[in-house]
């Protein structure tokens, strides 16, 4: 450093909220062309630091110089001005309006549309960013919304773009055509903050990474000379086990699907179209697929929230599709659905009567119909004990947990039943990462014990890394499943739809 | 500016202290409207709360107060599991209704024969036609959706209308001169639900009343059923997920609260009442409403808050007589009270602050 002067340093920047330092005194460097990554934990404070720069939220202490002058933007108006702009993990567009006319409201003075359509052109094509101004929001995928939402910010010419969590929603090839762009972004002097916490990512992407904790700047290093490893353990500031998926051999079917229809269960929603597959002993089968393509109706129908149409779903030999839960989980087949307060716990409710919620057909937690008082708290405490959840004790109320501690007891809690089958949706979202290699380690240890184990989830990283199968659930249709061992990202990406309908043509641009 | 802060979670202080709070602004409130009606506040305060319970004539007005709370407290009960699991029966006074037709039906048509017999199959009739009546908006909410308060409320005007044709019509007293209204069944041994301690108040309908509490509670606090009921109310797709059927529970809570509404009218009517009469209704199924939010749906809260309401009941009857006060003036103190207490409800699950929000 010192060579050249930085485009914004941050210096000592502190923000407290009601209970919590969100930022202690972070101190941050960006250089003209340089790709930084902002790289922390769930409540590290990443994005309270970006606010601060893009002006949505006052620093309580310190400062930031942009381009030699003092810079301290009273709102996102003003940083647009200095040559600030970001892009949000939620989109804000209109769906009803097409591509121009939605870039148009999100700027300062607009021209007339037909020029913008021409100039929208003009850049889409120089960032490799393909995309029709006329098109209505509404029909485009998730990557082509974020391709707006991009480029909207490039016609401000901006010097830092700050984009966080962009990849969440996007396909592997989709994300290839982001860092092509953003590479070229680069070259070109603009400087990207990029907010992430998949680190082979910012492995391939970044020039320097900056790592927060607790809301204090732990490490700054450059990510290329730290493997994936190191740097997943200066995030949490703990050592991490890698998952370990020895001992584990498929056995006999467990659970056949056999040509699963199902009507959308709102408006809205989507349906699920002829999905079949088995599941074997020993075996986790990864669902992998963007959210809101069946993947919640998957998960009712088979815990038996939703009961299907006689034959449709096979448990060890036996029908099972009009059973509810109840009788499922006597027969052994278990589910943890994605979202915790609400469904999977009940959040005024504390953690035993939560045990209680699911535990009473496995667990001995009832005697001719009255709970056993005692056993439902020991079972909680037990679940709280093997999954090392964070609380005082069993009597706390499930919504006074956090979303990772409250994940590792719902977890905890179906694990524990000893399931012959467990059906989980999005195990590990939202959940700092120790949180999520203790509840990835669970599920590969239930199927070492012999048990079948479906994980539905968006994370493709974490579906390679645990299942031994593969399947895309796309549009309510899922793929045959095929070996994780030999597909490759590229493969899978494809396999999740084609990335929505984008032509090879696009991916190689 | 003032602000409401969520809490973390529900206060139990406030939970209870919310009632305390919510009687004595309704104190205050109806006091004041008292003033304006002319007369003394203070007085009459003390007329409602005061005078029944320690006056002159308490000796008498503490039987009527076991007489009151009895049905008030019986079908509170059963309302409180409904509520808890998030369904709303408002219509309990029509499945008091015919609860109290079909017990003094039975009753009738057995007259002037004597059975022990009799009493007991009363008390099946009775529930039992509480029970048809509040599992018509059960079956209308299951197969058409419809709105289970509307279909039961409605349902209170419909068994109003049966009530009078009964009245005048099928259970007229042949031998009553042509004035409406049945037989007395205070004068039918068999039939008679009499006091069990003279002078006490407490008939069979207020010892069913206490068996149902006892019954709730521990439906409620010890029994997986009355668990899954709570997390019904407390979150739907949550209780879905562990396994309860959402129509089964309708059926479950409008059946139970309709069959304990029906045997509140059929104890009323072969007891204090002891007439089926056009207006033999006195508006206890509504009130029960107010008892059941009262008491925290929660059993010695709802006896608490029975024995409240039944005191309005006598010591509003006083006012009219000795203060003059308009029969409305009460209903709209009783109606200020279950108002107070919603809206006190809000310092259960949130704090107050004043001054300007955060951002």
């Amino acid at each position: 450093m010192g060579a050249t002067e930085p485009l914004l340093r941050v210096e000592g920047l502190s923000k407290a909220y009601p209970g919590v330092l969100a930022n202690d005194a972070v101190n941050l460097a960006i250089a003209p062309g340089q790709v930084h990554a902002l790289l922390g934990e769930n409540g590290a404070g990443k994005s309270t630091l970006v606010k601060m720069i893009y002006g949505l939220v006052r620093p309580d202490a310190g400062s930031m110089v942009l381009r030699g002058a003092p810079y301290a933007p009273p709102d996102p108006h003003a940083a647009r001005a200095a040559g600030v702009a970001m892009v949000f993990q939620h989109f804000s567009l209109f769906e009803a309006l097409n591509v121009a006319e939605n870039v148009a409201l999100g700027m300062e003075n607009p021209p007339p549309l037909r020029q913008l359509a021409a100039r929208i052109r003009a850049v889409s094509d120089a960032y490799g960013l393909p995309l029709d101004p006329g098109r209505i929001v509404g029909d485009l995928s998730a990557g082509e919304r974020q391709r707006v939402e991009i480029i909207r910010c490039l016609l401000q010419e901006p010097k830092l773009l700050i984009m966080d969590e962009p990849t969440s929603v996007l396909t592997p090839q989709e994300v290839e055509i982001l860092f092509a762009t953003l590479r070229l972004l680069a070259a070109e002097g603009t400087a990207i903050l990029y907010i992430s916490h998949k680190l082979e990512e910012i492995r391939s992407l970044c020039d320097r990474a900056t790592i927060l904790r607790g809301g204090r700047v732990v490490a700054a290093c450059n990510p290329r000379e730290r493997t994936a490893h190191e740097l997943a353990e200066l995030m949490v500031g703990a050592e991490l086990k890698l998952t370990d998926r020895a001992g584990r051999k498929p056995g006999e079917v467990l659970l056949e699907v056999v040509g699963l229809h199902m009507p959308p269960a709102s408006a809205f929603g989507p349906s699920l179209k002829s999905v079949s597959f088995e599941l074997r002993r020993g075996e986790v089968l990864g669902i992998g697929g963007v959210a809101g393509n069946g993947q919640e109706d998957l998960l009712a129908t088979l815990s038996g929230e939703r009961p299907s149409s006689a034959g449709t779903v096979v448990l060890k030999g036996e029908d099972v599709s009009t059973l509810g839960p109840n009788p499922r989980r006597a027969r052994g087949l278990l589910a943890a659905p994605e979202e915790r307060l609400g469904h999977a716990a009940a959040p005024d409710m504390s953690l035993t009567e939560n045990a209680v919620l699911t535990g009473t057909m496995r667990r001995p937690l009832t005697r001719h119909g009255f709970i056993d008082r005692r056993a439902a708290r020991a079972f909680a405490a037990e679940i709280i004990a093997a999954f090392d959840v964070r609380t005082p004790g069993p009597q706390v109320a499930a919504r006074a947990l956090s979303g990772g501690n409250l994940q590792k007891f719902v977890i905890g809690r179906e694990v524990l039943q000893a399931p012959e089958v467990l059906v989980v949706n999005q195990p590990t979202w939202g959940v700092d990462a120790a949180a999520a290699a203790a509840i990835r380690q669970a599920l590969l240890d239930l199927a070492a014990a012999g048990a079948g184990v479906i994980v539905i989830s968006q994370d493709l990283d974490e579906l390679l890394e645990i299942s031994d199968r593969f399947a895309a659930l796309n549009e309510g249709r899922l793929s045959p499943p095929q070996a994780t061992a030999k597909l490759t990202l590229r493969e899978i990406g494809l396999s999740l739809g084609g990335a929505h309908g984008m032509k090879p043509l696009e991916v190689l641009a | 500016m003032i602000t409401l802060v969520a809490r973390p979670a529900p206060s139990r202080f406030w939970s209870w202290a919310t009632p305390v709070l919510a009687v004595l602004a309704t104190m205050l409130a109806g006091g004041g409207l008292f003033a304006l009606l002319g007369s003394d506040p203070f007085e009459a305060i003390r007329v409602i709360f005061w005078d029944p319970l320690f006056g002159a004539n308490a000796g008498y007005f503490r039987g009527q107060l076991f007489i009151k709370a009895g049905p008030l407290i019986l079908i509170a009960a059963g309302l409180a599991v409904g509520f808890r699991a998030g369904i709303w029966n408002i219509g309990a006074e029509g499945q008091y209704i015919i609860g109290a037709l079909c017990g003094a039906a039975v009753a009738l048509a057995a007259f002037p024969a004597e059975s022990a017999l009799i009493f007991p199959a009363m008390v099946l009739a009775g529930a039992f036609g509480g029970w048809v009546w509040g599992m018509i908006p059960a079956l209308l909410k299951n197969r058409f959706g419809a709105s289970e308060i509307l279909v039961s409320l409605m349902l209170v005007y419909v068994a109003q209308n049966l009530l009078a044709w009964a009245a005048f019509g099928p259970l007229k007293n042949p031998a009553g001169f042509g004035f409406p209204g049945s037989r007395n069944l205070q004068q039918y041994p068999s039939a008679h639900n009499a006091e069990l301690i003279a002078g006490s108040g407490v008939h069979w309908g207020v010892v069913a009343g206490i068996a149902a509490l006892i019954g709730t509670y521990v439906l409620m606090n010890r029994h997986i059923a009355g668990f899954r009921i709570q997390v019904a109310g407390d979150a739907p797709k949550a209780a879905r997920f562990a396994g309860v059927a959402p129509a089964r529970l309708v059926g479950f809570c409008l059946g139970l609260s309709g069959a304990l509404a029906g045997l509140a009218g059929m104890f009323e009517v072969a007891g204090p009442s002891g007439q089926v009469t056009d207006s033999f209704n006195a508006g206890y199924g509504f009130t029960a409403i107010i008892v059941a939010f009262l008491g925290r749906l929660n059993p010695v809260g709802i006896l608490l808050a029975g024995l409240l309401m039944a005191l309005t009941y006598i010591g509003g009857d006083m006012a009219q007589l000795t203060l003059r006060l308009p029969a409305a003036a009460i209903q709209v103190f009783q109606g200020l009270l279950l108002f107070f207490l919603l809206g006190m409800d809000l310092l259960t699950n949130y704090t107050v602050q004043w001054g300007k929000a955060r951002a």
